[in-house]
Formats: structure tokens, C-alpha cells, sequence
């Protein structure tokens, strides 16, 4: 019973994983960037909801309505100043350009807003902590069900709006190939706006889904953009379906190991995204122990004078 | 007035010229037969033209504008359209969402999937296939109905019958004949002369990134073309041009 406890508790926090990974997903999926800030914009976006329920008095969900527009306009503007320059200098200016912009909102945030760890908890009164009882040893949360609710919503949301509207299409004709998207008439970068657009834009609803159900401080997001990650690799990449069933297979890992002994959460986590990870290596042939090898001797080869 | 008109070209592939001064003009409703040996500048030619190549120095001039410093996609909305060497689908779509794609981003006209499904009934049965999946002649068709699908005014057309078999080819060009008869000029770049003669109204041959021979279809002999493709006797007919 406890086991079967665990799986539920899991699968319904792979909801949330699936949430902070969908941007992800997308972002490497379309334009081919690892946005090593992705965290980082969840915890922004959090700060900003926090900020407007702190001045206002109004509900985090109506907040959140409210930033989320923003957020899309900062991905927008970010994909235009930022991204799209880097991408033009190659795939390791733009993760370091990702990496670079971590640092500087987590420092801001932290300027602003100081150390404190915060939470929304109080402000959604009982939904923090009322549950269903499905039997006396099992008990699911109302909002564990609602951020799961949420992220299957948009996942699927996602989904079709690829797989059905003219955008989307072509959202997914560019992802394939811009330069061929362009000649067949699509401007290539109003698509990638658009998806950095979607993709900060997420990042806000699950930051406030994870201060609702836990705290978060200016330091955040470079853990939430571990599981993210974590969850688009084990998940496939670039496949928001696999996306949501990579987010499950984590949060059920992490339950299970959290059950198994007290430092087992993160740690079966890790280890079944490095399982998969190899897997997949192995499948796909690459020859992992001669790309050892050779990292090895480079490795040498650098050192030597 | 020439619908195209392309002026002291020159685009390069790193220190590689591979277009060198080339002045080009297309009319409206012109088919320009392109030809050359592999690697004289045929498909450099041809993406600079469309917009998926940055000229190194020259003007193209489309409908009397400048639309040189235009991106591709801005190209396809004024109706330039390339069917690009190697087909390149988007391969995990299905055949109808690349025609839908193109058919959203490019012109309204005459041609949307109805009306291509008349030029080549061999993809009817194929729209919900994903084009990864596709035979080789019908990617090829899907690729040149991909580009019909934006209604461009100009189609270049790269090396449609490579890589496919002759019936194939024989097939692909009968289904064109509505393309051929539809107004919209074209450009053709092909290695098969017999094929590109039997359609076009003007001949082009490039040498080594240069125009060194163009002439009406009519008033060409088989005999020059192959001289000026393998570059015999060069300076005879880079006077013979109009």
C-alpha cells in the first residue's frame, strides 16, 4: 500500500515536472537552444506573481493570469536581442549565452528581493493542504491534482495547437528545417518568437504552481531546471507527449527512492535519468566506451605541455 | 520589362566564387532553361535568386524593385518561389500539411491542394502520409507542388529529375505540362537537355560561375550548347550574346 502510495504521490508530482519541461522541451525542440535559464524565468515569474498578490491582495491563479502575458513578451523580446544573435554564432555561444543570463536574474532577484525563502502556500488557503482520501492509507492532494490537471491541459493544448493550426504547422515545418521553411514563404524568426514566447511563458505557470506547493527563493531555478531537463531527456527529446510520460517516470523514481531511504529522492532520480540517458546512447550506437576513450586522451592531450 | 532581372551578381561559398558577374533577366511567363556542368554556379545562382544566399556584390531586381537585401520568406510574398536541390521536405509532416504549410505563408492564386491534386493524382492517395515515407518521384512532386502552393509569379525549378528514374521523370514532366502552361515564368536547371529543350523558350549555359551562352531555344543548336557547357571555344560565343 505504501508502494502504491508512492506511485500515485509520484505520478502526480510528474505533473509537475512535466510543466517546468514542456518550455524546455519546445524551445530545444523548435529553435535547437538549451535554455540554461529556463529555471531562472520560472523563478522570475514567480517573483512577479508574488509581488502583484503582495501589493494587491488578489488570488495567486488570477496573478498569474495576469503575468503570463508578460512573460510571453519576455521570451519574445529575449528571443530577438538574445537568442537569435547567439544561435547565428553557433549552438555553444547560445548555451552560454543561456548560462550568462542565469546568472544575472538570479543575481537581480536576488538584489531585489533578498535571500528570503517565500511561499504562496498561505494565499491559496485550503487548497494547499486539502485532500482526497481514497483509502485510510492513501490521501491525494487537491492542488497535486491540479497541477497534474494543468499540465496534461497544456500538454495536450500544446499538441494540438502544433498538430492542427497554421502556425503550428509551421512552428513545426521550421523546427525541421528553417532555411526550407523560409522559401516556402515562412519568416522563420517571427516562429521562433513565438515559441520563446510559449515557452517563458510556461515557465511562470510552473513557478507558481511550485510556490503554491513549496517555497522558492532568487536561488531556485537551477534545481527546478535540473528535473526539467531531466524530464525532456528521459522523455525523448523535442516530443512534448514523451515530455509529460518523462516527467511521471521521474517523479515516480524520486517517490520510490525517497521511500527506499532518506537521501534516495534526488538520487533514483539522477540515476534513472543517467539509465536512460546511456540507453539511449547505446540504442542510437553511439560507441560510448571509444567517446570515452578519446575524451580521456584529450583530456591528456590538453594537459600535456 | 523583365520580371526578373539580376545585375553583376556575384556570391560566394567562403573565398570559393562561385557566381561571378552574372546578369540574368527572366520575362513574365518565360521558361529559361539553365544548364551546365556540376558546379558551375547553377544552384548558387538560384538561392542567391531566392533569397536562401547572401550575394557577395549586385542587385536583383524583381517586378522593377530592389529585393536584394529581402529575406526569403519577404521573396515568396512578392512571388519567388525555389524548388530546392534534394527536394528537402519536412519529413516528419504529412504530405498535405507541407503543401498547407507553403499554401498559409505564400500568395493567394490559383493554386491551393485541389488544384494540385489535378497535376499530380499520384499524391491524392498520399496526402495523410508522412513524407519521410514517400517514393522518391513523389517527394519530388510534393516538393515542386509545395512551392506551386505559395503561387509564386517565378518558380526556379533545381534539378527536379535527379536521382529519379527516367519513366518517373517522364511522368513528373507530363504532369508539369499544366505547370509549363500556367503563365508563371520559370527557370530550370537540368543536367537533361532532350528533357529541358523540349520546354523551354531561352537557353542559358553557365561555365565556372559565368553566363557564357544564351539563346533563344529555337535559334540554338545542339552542337553550341555542348561547346559552351564544356567550354570549348568560350570566346566565340560570349560575343554571340544579345
Amino acid at each position: 500500500m505504501i508502494w502504491l502510495n508512492q506511485i500515485i504521490q509520484g505520478t502526480l508530482l510528474g505533473g509537475y515536472y512535466a510543466l517546468i519541461a514542456c518550455g524546455l522541451s519546445l524551445m530545444f525542440g523548435v529553435m535547437r537552444i538549451i535554455n540554461l535559464s529556463h529555471g531562472d524565468f520560472a523563478i522570475l515569474g514567480v517573483f512577479a506573481v508574488w509581488l502583484l498578490v503582495a501589493q494587491t491582495g488578489m488570488s495567486p491563479f488570477l496573478a498569474l493570469a495576469a503575468i503570463i502575458p508578460f512573460m510571453a513578451l519576455l521570451g519574445w523580446a529575449l528571443q530577438h536581442w538574445v537568442f537569435e544573435r547567439s544561435l547565428r554564432a553557433g549552438p555553444l555561444v547560445s548555451l552560454l549565452a543561456t548560462f550568462g543570463l542565469a546568472i544575472v536574474i538570479e543575481n537581480l532577484l536576488f538584489e531585489g528581493f533578498s535571500a528570503d525563502t517565500r511561499s504562496l502556500a498561505p494565499e491559496i488557503g485550503d487548497l494547499a493542504f486539502d485532500s482526497w482520501t481514497l483509502t485510510d492509507q492513501i490521501y491525494v492532494g487537491h492542488l497535486a491534482v491540479l497541477i497534474f490537471a494543468v499540465a496534461v491541459i497544456l500538454l495536450v493544448g500544446l499538441q494540438l495547437f502544433l498538430k492542427w493550426t497554421a502556425l503550428g504547422r509551421a512552428i513545426r515545418a521550421t523546427s525541421e528545417d528553417p532555411d526550407t521553411a523560409e522559401l516556402v514563404g515562412v519568416n522563420s524568426r517571427a516562429v521562433y518568437a513565438v515559441a520563446a514566447a510559449i515557452s517563458v511563458a510556461t515557465t511562470a505557470i510552473a513557478g507558481t504552481f511550485l510556490a503554491m506547493r513549496a517555497t522558492f527563493d532568487p536561488y531556485s531555478g537551477p534545481a527546478q531546471l535540473i528535473f526539467a531537463f531531466e524530464a525532456v531527456v528521459i522523455g525523448g527529446v523535442g516530443s512534448l507527449w514523451g515530455t509529460l510520460v518523462g516527467g511521471i517516470i521521474l517523479g515516480v523514481a524520486q517517490s520510490l527512492g525517497a521511500q527506499i531511504g532518506p537521501r534516495g529522492f534526488l538520487l533514483t532520480g539522477h540515476v534513472v535519468f543517467l539509465v536512460v540517458l546511456a540507453a539511449r546512447l547505446f540504442l542510437s550506437g553511439v560507441d560510448l566506451r571509444g567517446a570515452l576513450r578519446r575524451g580521456l586522451r584529450g583530456f591528456a592531450w590538453s594537459r600535456s605541455p | 520589362m523583365s520580371l526578373l532581372a539580376v545585375e553583376q551578381l556575384d556570391a560566394r561559398h567562403g573565398l570559393l566564387k562561385a557566381v561571378r558577374n552574372v546578369d540574368l533577366r527572366v520575362a513574365e511567363g518565360e521558361i529559361l532553361a539553365l544548364v551546365g556542368a556540376n558546379g558551375a554556379g547553377k544552384t548558387t545562382l538560384l538561392r542567391t535568386v531566392a533569397g536562401a544566399h547572401r550575394p557577395a556584390s549586385g542587385r536583383i531586381m524583381f517586378d522593377g524593385r530592389d529585393v536584394t537585401a529581402l529575406r526569403a520568406h519577404q521573396r515568396v510574398a512578392r512571388g519567388i518561389a525555389l524548388v530546392p536541390e534534394g527536394r528537402r521536405l519536412f519529413a516528419g509532416l504529412t504530405v498535405e500539411e507541407n503543401l498547407r504549410v507553403a499554401g498559409d505563408a505564400g500568395r493567394a492564386g490559383q493554386w491551393n491542394i485541389e488544384a494540385l491534386l489535378q497535376v499530380f493524382p499520384m499524391l491524392k492517395a498520399r496526402l495523410k502520409t508522412q513524407a519521410s515515407l514517400l517514393s522518391g518521384g513523389e517527394q519530388q512532386a510534393t516538393s515542386i507542388g509545395r512551392a506551386m502552393m505559395t503561387n509564386p509569379r517565378l518558380l526556379l525549378l533545381d534539378e527536379i529529375s535527379l536521382g529519379l528514374a527516367p519513366l518517373v521523370i517522364d511522368n513528373l514532366y507530363r504532369s508539369l505540362t499544366a505547370l509549363f502552361s500556367s503563365g508563371t515564368a520559370l527557370v530550370i536547371v537540368e543536367q537533361n537537355l532532350n528533357r529541358v529543350l523540349g520546354v523551354a523558350t531561352r537557353i542559358c549555359c553557365m561555365l565556372e560561375g559565368r553566363i557564357v551562352f544564351e539563346r533563344e531555344t529555337k535559334l540554338a543548336t545542339r552542337q553550341q550548347i555542348t561547346e559552351a557547357y564544356f567550354g570549348l571555344r568560350q570566346d566565340t560565343f560570349r560575343d554571340a550574346r544579345p
